[in-house]
């Protein structure tokens, strides 16, 4: 992205309070030379472009496929996670979980909204906020329920709560049926919401 | 319950609004200024008044929390946000993120890790209980999770105390802990019988249970 798309279009006085109230901060910090406005851009095309689920669906689809590359990501997940190129900003330090026929993981963070940047990128909405905030660690399987996910009843639900640097990324099960796929089409089955433990890995149609 | 239902939005963007992209660099850039860490700003957005930040968006708590921070370090004034543009002078920043240096930046991000000369205090599978506490300042232990009985599942390392490191002390890194709670420990009658909870404690809010 470049920067000129449209920090100076002319209708200021159209803009919502913060939209005025984030440009006045910008502004101010420009004129005193405290920020460079085209690092900003740099910033957003990172999360925009290159940083995103797609990286934890390559770290799970090779988890899968491989697992030599699945014990390493159990034992140093920073380390193999960095292996794939991913490393970085809210991701300085991973735990991979696994899930298994006994038991289903599933992420929060109750304080504020810790979320592995280096392997999702930027966090959906309902995860900073306060229901699933509040609600994962009380009530996971009703939380569940809203995403369309029905565990048994007899699986056991761990939920992670993100109090300190450690980042979890979840390794969902693997579906039946696609011994034959190849990574790049097992990555398709991995939904961002299968890396926080609010989702299941797709089915192949 | 209490806030009401999750409410996922499909195919959500990955931004809402234009100002969301620029409320998100101007964090980052203005952090990357080295004059406040994580632990300060985490906690600048958690002193939010209540009624502020439960009725406020992500990056709407962002930027309030990022003015605050801004004029605490003597970069900002309340002249300048009032009038939309720099009117007084600023305190010189140690550095100021260039564009070529961010993709270097975000890379390498801010590890916490740091050694711990003590040896850890608690080992695998011991029984710990956290503390009861309600300190003044930051805390990164949950209410939900104060005054209970739970199992250390893992020994992570030593790493940044951010009770500490928030207010200016310093690192004062300790060993950190996964601990793991039953479900009925935490939410007692009619809790899931199936759920398992765990928080990331720093050493120094256990105790031997």
């Amino acid at each position: 992205m470049t920067h000129d798309h449209d920090h100076d279009h002319h209708h200021d006085n159209e803009l919502d309070p913060m939209a005025a109230r984030v440009r006045a901060l910008e502004t101010i910090l420009t004129q005193k030379g405290l920020i460079d406005p085209a690092a900003l851009d740099a910033i957003v095309d990172t999360y925009e472009t290159k940083v995103g689920p797609r990286n934890g669906a390559r770290v799970v689809a090779k988890a899968w496929s491989d697992s030599a590359y699945a014990d390493w990501l159990g034992r140093d997940a920073t380390a193999a996670i960095a292996s794939l190129g991913f490393t970085g900003r809210q991701g300085e330090h991973m735990q991979a979980v696994f899930n298994t026929p006994d038991q289903h993981n599933m992420v929060v963070c109750t304080l504020c909204s810790c979320y592995p940047w280096s392997v999702l990128g930027l966090p959906p909405v309902w995860y900073k906020a306060p229901p699933y905030r509040s609600r994962a660690v009380i009530d996971p399987r009703g939380v569940l329920e809203e995403f369309g996910v029905a565990l048994p009843a007899e699986t056991r639900i761990r939920v992670w709560d993100s109090t300190a640097e450690l980042r979890y990324l979840v390794v969902p099960m693997r579906p039946a049926g696609t011994e034959k796929l190849d990574e790049a089409a097992l990555a398709d089955l991995v939904s961002r919401d299968s890396m926080i433990g609010t989702g299941l890995a797709r089915v192949p149609a | 319950m209490g806030f009401g239902p999750v409410a996922p939005e499909r195919d959500e963007p990955i931004f809402h609004a234009e100002w969301e992209k620029r409320a998100l660099g101007v964090t980052l850039a203005a952090g990357a200024m080295g004059h406040w860490n994580i632990d300060e700003s985490r906690h600048a957005r958690e002193s939010l008044h209540p009624a502020d930040y439960y009725s406020s968006s992500y990056y709407e708590i962002w930027i309030k929390a990022l003015e605050m921070l801004l004029k605490r370090h003597g970069f900002v004034s309340d002249a300048d946000l009032a009038a939309g543009r720099a009117v007084d002078p600023a305190v010189t920043p140690k550095r100021v993120l260039k564009a070529a240096e961010v993709p270097a930046v975000l890379a390498r991000g801010g590890p916490c890790d740091r050694p711990v000369a003590a040896p850890a205090r608690f080992k695998s599978g011991q029984r710990v209980r956290t503390k009861n506490f309600h300190p003044p300042g930051h805390t990164r232990l949950p209410r939900y999770a104060r005054g209970r009985q739970g199992t250390v599942e893992a020994a992570r390392g030593g790493f940044v105390f951010p009770d500490s490191n928030a207010h200016g002390p310093g690192e004062a890194p300790q060993w950190v802990y996964t601990v793991v709670f039953d479900g009925r420990e935490i939410w007692g009658e009619g809790a899931d019988p199936t759920l398992t909870v765990s928080v990331e404690a720093w050493e120094s809010y256990l105790e031997p249970a």
